[in-house]
């Protein structure tokens, strides 16, 4: 068990510089951009030139 | 100017897993639906039909589990990868990585969720909720799994699009998360293929297993969805998410809080007090990045509810992200000891679980459904009348069965704390749970409302598949990915993790490794966590046995082995439950619901019945306790103990830290013997005629033993 013990150890070290890093990029206070990629996400692009003739839209 | 690459996305993967998210969906919620019914019909529970040495069990103990792994893991889980692979490939701007990964996936999980549908019922079980399968399943879904995020790693790297939009984000979260709850969670120590012990014990245990358990919810049936949802719902409405910042600070926030919130499960129980109110703490917080998530999906909405009125999916998807944030609500308000101390053990968690199940993980995956397989199939959806009418029946069936079942739990817990004028209790146990079975049955008939729809959505589904034609490989095509990144000045800083997904993945792994360790170490470590009582000593071989016999029959659905520290329980069971009366638990059997009473302390004070009395109660639990809706456990009088078998248990048993003398499990089986021939006598004393070696008498050898180790002596705690 005590191999479980020293793992943790390192582990609860690594994830303390994360931590660290993590609260210090924040301050860095980069909080800005972040909207075009919630727009782009909704364009599937169609191969050029290519219309699939079934495919036809239930007319509303 | 870059050139157009030209590639293909692969809608196979997408259409497997979408069929086996359909039928897998249906099979699970029709065995709720069976389940249920048991609890308000339970003479059609079928219990031990022989098959060789094992026996076949369709009683509730044994369905429930097939029950809760087929709605998680084959319906939800099935849905997950369905969402994945259509979304990851058009997000990324790639095919898979591996078409050949994807498909050892694919029928891995399969064959795996097969695998869990013939062992549950066999009874072959790790006796821990929602990770029942036994040591060999548990491995296959650890290659299953490390496949999968193989597959999906690779993609992510042959990336088109630098940037990592939020839903891969949800997933990477969850492959990583759910690797390290599945590993930690199944130290198992095999005696026999497809039998093994929990590495852990008592009290430690059940904090391994609820940590896994909780996050299990979160990180199987929440993050993942969420990122489902992050996709399919702009998709759905055609327009953007509300807030992306929101996204990414949700996303932090939720999988840094989540892997804290275990310890709620375990309010009030021998758990230390420190370790409760840190989860306590945590969960509450949750509300949070619950809530920002549910918010973000909802105000995705604005402006175009119109077309929510028109558009079935959406429907589908508002009442899905709607049932998240109420369930997200609730899950902090139970976390609160006062309301935890009324919730636990009683309906109200089943309706609280299935507004979540039914409501955000049902509808969103049917939205997503209806969405996608028109989309691969390129063809309109068969019916929209039927998906009306499925969504409206599934709404229906969502408000039948969690009304009554709040009602139920309410009700349960106020008669169970009842005192009289006089300062007795004023309930028995059975007349708690006679009075719920209106309730049991409301719930049914909601369950089947659900089911109804879930199967008029596979006809719809069938229809439109059978008018189209697979588009098993679309085309696509977009620019290569730029070789060199330039580093903007005053860059946003979240930017640079999203375009390194190993990193990230490192990332996530540290994020919620922390939460866990800390939570777990302590207990692992400081032994005064766990007072050690000297009277507590380990189970004889018999009620080994027994023990091993109550978790195979999933009797820890139903009944609790955990008296809390509050007058209504110590009145009705005895003394309350201390960590050190759990030491020799592989696994702990604390259980989580009491459909039926408390066992904890069974074998001791006023709770001791005779061994006849538990004899006949195995044999026929309603004639014993009229209204009873516990199954009948008659064929145990006949079935043979596997003898065997104590040997090797024994020798797992000492390999774990339990202190039975070497070699010990030589003579094991003499001892186990000489009990059983005692029991034996005693009923022969009320003339009940039985053989020793059978399994009824284990079973009330182990019954007989529980909670009377404390009642020996006063309690010895190890001050240090």
């Amino acid at each position: 068990m005590s191999v479980l013990i020293l793992l943790i150890g390192f582990s609860i070290l690594i994830a303390g510089g994360f931590l660290l890093a993590f609260i210090w990029s924040v301050k860095r206070g980069q909080y800005d951009d972040d909207y075009t990629p919630s727009v782009r996400m909704l364009f599937d692009d169609k191969p050029v030139g290519e219309e699939d003739p079934s495919f036809k839209p239930k007319q509303k | 100017m870059q050139t157009l690459e030209k590639f293909q996305y692969d809608n196979k993967i997408v259409r497997n897993f979408a069929y086996a998210t359909i039928i897998w969906g249906v099979v699970g919620m029709l065995v709720g639906l069976w389940v249920a019914m048991l609890m308000v019909f339970p003479q059609w529970n079928i219990s031990g039909i022989g098959v060789g040495k094992e026996t076949i069990g369709l009683s509730f103990g044994r369905l429930r589990p097939l029950h809760t792994n087929a709605v998680i893991f084959a319906f939800v889980g099935n849905g997950i990868f369905m969402g994945y692979y259509y979304s990851l490939q058009r997000l990324l701007k790639t095919r898979m990585a591996s078409d050949m990964l994807s498909k050892i996936h694919f029928w891995g999980w399969q064959l795996i969720i097969v695998a869990a549908a013939i062992t549950l019922p066999l009874g072959m079980t790790t006796g821990k909720e929602y990770a029942e399968l036994e040591w060999p399943i548990d491995i296959a879904i650890t290659i299953i799994w490390v496949i999968f995020g193989w597959n999906m790693f690779a993609t992510i790297l042959k990336r088109r699009e630098r940037h990592l939009y939020v839903a891969i984000w949800f997933y990477i979260a969850t492959f990583v998360t759910v690797a390290v709850l599945h590993l930690v969670n199944s130290f198992e120590y095999p005696v026999s293929f497809l039998h093994s012990y929990s590495w852990y014990a008592g009290v430690q245990d059940a904090l391994v297993q609820w940590w896994y358990g909780h996050n299990a919810v979160a990180f199987f049936l929440t993050t993942p969805y969420l990122g489902l949802m992050y996709y399919f719902m702009p998709k759905a409405a055609n327009r953007p998410v509300f807030s992306y910042k929101l996204s990414i600070i949700h996303f932090w926030a939720l999988i840094f809080l989540y892997i804290w919130a275990g310890p709620h499960h375990l309010l009030y129980t021998s758990l230390p007090n420190w370790a409760q109110s840190l989860g306590i703490v945590f969960s509450f917080v949750l509300i949070f990045p619950s809530w920002g998530g549910m918010i973000n999906g909802l105000l995705t909405l604005r402006g175009a509810w119109d077309k929510v009125r028109e558009d079935v999916i959406l429907k589908f998807m508002v009442v899905a992200v709607t049932a998240y944030g109420m369930a997200t609500f609730e899950g902090p308000m139970l976390s609160l000891k006062s309301v935890n101390a009324i919730s636990h053990f009683t309906d109200w968690t089943i309706a609280h679980v299935h507004v979540g199940g039914l409501g955000w993980n049902g509808m969103l995956t049917f939205g997503i459904l209806y969405w996608v397989i028109p989309k691969i199939f390129k063809i309109e959806l068969f019916s929209k009348r039927l998906a009306n009418f499925h969504f409206w029946i599934a709404t229906l069936g969502i408000i039948f069965y969690a009304v009554p079942m709040y009602w139920a739990g309410f009700q349960q817990a106020s008669m169970w704390k009842q005192f009289t004028e006089a300062g007795q209790l004023k309930y028995q146990f059975i007349e708690t749970v006679t009075y719920m079975k209106p309730f049991y049955a409301i719930r049914s008939f909601g369950g089947f409302l659900f089911v109804t729809g879930a199967i008029v959505m596979m006809y719809n589904l069938f229809m439109t598949v059978a008018k189209g034609k697979l588009v098993a490989n679309e085309d696509a095509e977009a620019p290569a990915l730029e070789k060199v990144v330039t580093q903007h000045h005053g860059e946003h800083w979240h930017r640079r993790i999203e375009r390194r997904p190993i990193p990230f993945l490192i990332v996530t792994l540290i994020v919620i490794l922390i939460g866990g360790i800390i939570e777990l170490v302590p207990t692992f470590l400081i032994k005064s966590n766990v007072p050690t009582i000297s009277s507590v000593k380990p189970y004889t071989p018999l009620e080994l046995q027994g023990r091993d016999i109550y978790r195979r029959e999933g009797c820890y659905t139903c009944h609790s082995q955990m008296v809390r520290p509050f007058r209504s329980e110590t009145e009705r069971y005895g003394e309350y439950s201390k960590a050190g009366e759990f030491v020799y638990d592989h696994p702990f059997q604390w259980g989580s619901k009491r459909t039926g009473p408390d066992l904890a302390r069974e074998g001791t004070l006023n709770l001791k019945k005779t061994d006849t009395w538990h004899f006949n109660h195995m044999d026929d639990p309603q004639a014993i306790s009229p209204g009873s809706i516990m199954p009948p456990y008659s064929f145990m009088l006949d079935k043979e103990l596997d003898t065997a078998s104590t040997p090797a248990k024994i020798k797992a048993m000492r390999a774990m830290g339990v202190p039975y003398a070497k070699g010990y499990e030589q003579i094991a089986n003499r001892d186990l013997m000489n009990q059983a021939t005692t029991i034996q006598n005693n009923l022969l004393n009320d003339s009940v005629r039985v053989k020793a070696n059978t399994e009824i008498i284990a079973i009330i050898a182990y019954m007989q033993r529980l909670g009377t180790d404390i009642e020996k002596n006063k309690i010895a705690e190890n001050k240090n």
